[in-house]
């Protein structure tokens, strides 16, 4: 449907089957290198490892449609407030674990997927008008939670503090290792879950609708029924980062959950990154989860020439905005795939 | 009333009669049914209309609410619709989703903020420093960074346009912090017009944003430049091989409609708190009111912006308690369903 991604898939087009086996392996070998990451890392890095990690989550989810399905969206920031909504309402009303209501946000972003993409595929749009869609799709629940009692408004949600750290509840001491633990856990998961997704005849069948869609549909494929799947798929890993936004953060409202720049947020990593790439979203939230960390940590002791900036906010947002266009115009497949090309040429 | 018109040109051509005939008989149908669909499609609008101003009314059970609602949505409307001419000039011609269009119309509003507070000009006449000067920052814009993606997909040219509004609306927050800021007009005070109240400076926004509107579109249909950047927004090849300078034109375009984003920003500063994210709604309303009135369509982006604004008014009325903006987006999204091509746009 889009010729966006075509450059990009040359990457997951017809792997052998060892070469899935080797991306498990290169999951694995990477969790196993990242589990010792907390006892050496000072604490304020491992804030900064964690929100990598959602990042990294988030795109992973976004990938899913956009890259692999070839769908554009500019809407993820509904999936990641449905998943943060979804688990946060259900912990403050009725005192559920957040790993339950992880699940049921993964079912509700699910079902506002399949809803979206059903009505978006139905009337046919595509490009710029599909993108527009999914983006006021999110804007219309950031709208509604902003004034609706039923969500608390404005305010949005604290997650209730408990006496002692507990990992049903998963809530620990602030700076405990066990959140990078789960958050580790829970990215690797979704990484696994997009190179199974992506050698299942499923995501066979979604990338060669992405490639030709009537020529796929001449094949027997249904459409529709895979887009869907693809879809509600990619809006389930992205409201899996809500949830654990929330539990992490402790805080959630309908700008932090349903915002454009949640949107933007999901998209970012995949496109510096590589996107329709397995490990594009990771190589990206890794580039941009550290930069607000380094900008500020310039901001705080300016060099003499910056000095005028002190204590003002805004350089990581620049960073980003630079890095991107740079990204797309000299690197437009994104950073993955110009160091496989590379070391491929040597 | 079709066949007759169809006849003089009938009775004039002789060589190949045949097949004459059926295109002209083609060409006269389709005539006919293109003014008869305008005119079924004018009766629906109208009947719309007046059941969406009599539902305002039975919500309401006023008609001085309903009226006000009208009359302050019109006025925010013209400048919605200047806006919007802006970015469906830039979509037409560059074929861009310019998700940076807001920005430049923040821009403009901490332009105009500095002008009247620290160099002390009157807020109306900074339109004469500000449209220029985004006229220019558009065109280095274009010709710096977006020219370099002409001819990549889509998404690459709207991840760059999302970049440059991350790096000006931060730049402006790195330089003025995010404090709430306000343009005073000395002098402003309610005005009555048909029977609701509005302030003067509404009015004269609406007023110079109308005029505004009818000079860019005298600008496209009268002049040179105008038929030069209506060819290339048709064709961009044949507008090649008829010797006009795409990359030019390109460039001049999106600077036309930045100014038009510079202009709207100006005129609305006196109204609006100023904030470096104050362009992003004018954004969203923008994208709407381009769809509504059909991508590349600039007299269609003036009325769609009319329509926006009165429909975010009597929303307030509709759905109490929920944002304008709610309503907004659902009207979008039936607008995407069910007529992608906008209200005034054929179906193809």
């Amino acid at each position: 449907m889009s010729t966006g991604t075509r450059e990009t898939q040359k990457l997951t087009k017809a792997l052998p089957p060892q070469m899935w086996n080797r991306h498990l392996v290169a999951i694995a070998v990477l969790t196993l290198i990242l589990i010792p990451a907390p006892f050496v890392l000072p604490a304020a890095q491992q804030a900064v490892a964690v929100r990598v990690l959602i990042f990294a989550l988030m795109s992973i989810g976004w990938n899913v449609m956009s890259g692999f399905g070839g769908m554009f969206s500019f809407g993820h920031a509904a999936y990641f407030g449905l998943g943060a909504y979804t688990s946060a309402w259900l912990l403050v009303n009725h005192d559920v674990s957040p790993w339950i209501g992880m699940l049921a946000g993964m079912v509700v972003a699910a079902a506002f997927a399949v809803l979206v993409g059903f009505l978006s595929l139905r009337y046919r749009l595509k490009g710029a008008y599909f993108a527009l869609a999914t983006f006021a799709f999110a804007e219309m629940l950031r709208l509604w939670a902003t004034n609706s009692d039923f969500v608390n408004r404005a305010v949005g949600y604290h997650a209730p503090l408990r006496p002692d750290a507990s990992w049903w509840y998963l809530q620990f001491d602030p700076g405990s290792a066990n959140y990078f633990f789960a958050a580790l856990a829970l990215t690797v998961a979704a990484l696994a879950c997009s190179v199974f997704f992506l050698r299942s005849r499923a995501g066979q069948f979604t990338l060669a609708i992405r490639d030709d869609q009537d020529a796929a549909s001449a094949l027997g494929i249904p459409v529709m029924r895979y887009k869907l799947f693809a879809m509600a798929l990619s809006a389930a890993i992205t409201s899996v980062a809500g949830a654990f936004y929330v539990q992490y953060y402790l805080f959630i409202d309908p700008e932090l959950a349903f915002g454009s720049g949640v949107s933007i947020q999901a998209i970012l990593p995949a496109v510096i990154g590589g996107v329709g790439t397995i490990w594009g979203p990771v190589i990206g939230a890794c580039v941009l989860g550290p930069l607000s960390d380094v900008t500020a940590t310039i901001l705080r002791n300016p060099p003499a020439a910056l000095s005028f900036l002190q204590g003002r906010a805004g350089l990581d947002v620049i960073v980003y905005g630079v890095l991107l266009i740079v990204i797309v115009l000299l690197l437009p497949r994104g950073i993955y795939p110009a160091l496989r090309k590379r070391w491929s040429r040597k | 009333m079709s066949p007759t018109s169809g006849q003089p040109s009938r009775a004039s051509s002789g060589a190949s009669p045949d097949d004459d005939v059926a295109a002209h008989d083609h060409e006269v149908i389709s005539r006919g049914t293109t003014r008869r669909r305008y005119v079924q499609r004018g009766v629906i609008v109208l009947i719309l209309i007046v059941a969406a101003l009599a539902l305002a009314y039975m919500r309401s059970g006023s008609a001085v609410v309903v009226t006000q609602a009208v009359v302050t949505g019109i006025l925010t409307g013209g400048v919605y619709g200047l806006v919007a001419m802006g970015l469906t000039l830039i979509f037409g011609v560059l074929d861009i989703v310019n998700f940076a269009h807001g920005a430049f119309l923040a821009l403009a509003l901490f332009v105009t903020f500095w002008l009247v507070n620290t160099v002390g000009i009157h807020p109306y006449v900074a339109l004469a420093i500000t449209i220029p000067v985004m006229f220019g920052i558009g065109f280095m814009v274009q010709r710096g960074v977006l020219a370099r993606a002409i001819g990549k997909p889509l998404e690459n040219q709207l991840l760059i346009t999302l970049g440059i509004s991350l790096v000006i609306e931060n730049t402006l927050l790195l330089f003025f912090g995010g404090d709430p800021r306000s343009v005073a007009l000395h002098g402003d005070h309610a005005l009555h017009v048909f029977g609701a109240v509005a302030d003067l400076s509404r009015v004269l926004a609406f007023a110079g944003a109308l005029l505004l509107a009818g000079v860019l579109y005298l600008l496209l249909q009268r002049t040179r430049l105008g038929t030069a950047i209506r060819a290339v927004a048709t064709n961009d090849m044949g507008a090649q091989l008829v010797g006009i300078d795409t990359r030019l034109i390109y460039a001049l375009t999106f600077a036309i409609g930045t100014a038009c984003a510079g202009a709207a920003g100006t005129l609305v500063a006196p109204l609006v708190t100023i904030e470096p994210t104050s362009g992003d709604m004018f954004n969203i309303i923008a994208f709407v009111v381009v769809v509504l009135g059909g991508m590349g369509n600039v007299i269609g982006a003036l009325v769609g912006g009319l329509i926006i604004g009165v429909t975010e008014q009597l929303s307030g009325l509709y759905l109490p308690g929920q944002s304008p903006l709610l309503l907004v987006f659902i009207v979008f999204v039936l607008v995407l369903f069910l007529r992608p091509q906008g209200l005034f746009g054929r179906t193809s």
